[in-house]
């Protein structure tokens, strides 16, 4: 087949693109992966039965603030990674600030705290299992947001894979924090940070695999 | 200096008119689509020929991969976003893509073939795409392949071609989608 020939083919009948395909997708990702995990948590962990009285602990918000933060920034970013000839940015500040924040209340809290307190802030009771949870409650989001890029072009596929990752790994958080009984904020430092790395570099090493096109 | 400034202005003169050719293009006018392919084909076969002078007889099959991507990824332009930065990197990943397909082929044949291919095609000759893109399409099942020939090869209406295959109109329109990302899945797969 010549070149014009094609060319032809592919404009005769060519459907109008709906507007905001993009972000279409992503809705239609995230709207099945979100409940997804949610039930998966609901099965595999259950809520925390004081969950009406977290509401009032600030640490509660604490987890919710640095994984809804990390979820827009690692959004943004795999909007744009999912897109040819976009640059990230001031994605990277913006994914960093969430984490280095965390970092800086954990160690005031740490500081602040008498010695003998520290490791319990830091170990809690549930931290052999904690970053597991968090990779594990994160898996149907990670399905959907390689999914989500499987329909878009991205051009860095360890990068995208990444991106896709840490969204998965920040609204898997977000979700476990509705299970989770710690309330240390250096705890959420370390471990929180660990489980949503998993998801990440998973998608570090899948994304040149499975998001070729 | 002024030599510069020429050369910018020209080149938003181009980024403009294409982008003029696309947006009516996503929003279903068919016929600036056909002249943004059109005008965009030529630039990628400039854009390839320069990176593969080696390999002439490669451009022609990367500029159709490369258009095939354009269609089936259009979706993903934005429309505030710079039409050259979106088209550049789409075509560099084609052209990544292949070099390193080509690097793992070669690993496993004799260097030598190499120097030989100085005189073995000149440019003249790339006019055709060796992998034929009808030859594909016959190898696509009948949900996707005939959706393809009847409207997107023979002109005719979803509504028509609904009636002719005896499918339902979103199934047509499914077709086309599927087939036409099928055909580039395969179009990359062959040596």
């Amino acid at each position: 087949m010549k070149t014009d020939d094609l060319v032809s083919l592919l404009a005769a009948g060519a459907a109008p693109v709906p507007a905001h395909a993009v972000g279409r997708r992503f809705a239609a990702g995230l709207g099945l992966g979100l409940p997804a995990a949610l039930v998966l948590l609901m099965v595999t962990h259950g809520l925390r039965p004081d969950l009406a009285h977290v509401l009032v602990e600030w640490t509660f918000w604490l987890k919710v603030v640095f994984a809804g933060g990390l979820a827009l920034a690692a959004f943004i970013g795999a909007e744009r990674l999912a897109r040819p000839g976009m640059r990230l940015g001031a994605v990277w500040a913006a994914v960093a600030a969430p984490v280095l924040l965390l970092w800086l209340v954990a160690t005031g809290v740490l500081l602040a705290a008498a010695p003998e307190q520290r490791p319990g802030l830091i170990f809690g009771t549930t931290w052999k299992t904690c970053p597991f949870s968090i990779a594990l409650i994160s898996l149907p989001l990670f399905a959907a947001t390689l999914w989500i890029m499987q329909g878009l072009a991205p051009t860095r596929l360890a990068l995208a894979g990444a991106g896709a990752g840490l969204l998965a790994g920040a609204l898997g958080t977000l979700v476990y924090a509705l299970h989770c009984p710690e309330s240390g904020a250096p705890f959420v430092a370390l471990w929180y940070v660990l489980g949503i790395a998993i998801p990440t570099v998973a998608g570090a090493l899948l994304g040149p695999r499975v998001l070729r096109w | 200096m002024e030599r510069t400034v020429d050369r910018e202005a020209r080149f938003s003169a181009t980024e403009n008119r294409l982008r003029d050719l696309l947006l009516p293009g996503l929003r279903g006018d068919a016929a600036a689509y056909h002249r943004f392919l059109q005008d965009l084909s030529a630039y990628l076969r400039a854009y390839f020929r320069k990176r593969l002078f080696q390999r002439p007889d490669e451009v022609e099959d990367l500029v159709q991969e490369t258009l095939l991507a354009v269609h089936n990824q259009r979706h993903t332009y934005r429309p505030d976003q710079p039409l050259t930065a979106w088209v550049h990197g789409i075509a560099r990943y084609k052209l990544v893509d292949l070099l390193r397909a080509r690097a793992a082929r070669e690993a496993l044949t004799d260097p030598l073939d190499d120097e030989l291919e100085v005189f073995a095609a000149s440019d003249t000759e790339a006019a055709d795409a060796r992998k034929d893109l009808g030859q594909l399409l016959a190898t696509l099942p009948d949900r996707q392949r005939l959706p393809i020939v009847h409207v997107k090869l023979e002109g005719l209406s979803v509504v028509e071609a609904a009636k002719l295959t005896g499918m339902s109109e979103s199934a047509v329109k499914i077709g086309v989608h599927r087939g036409l990302k099928a055909l580039a899945a395969r179009i990359k797969g062959t040596p």
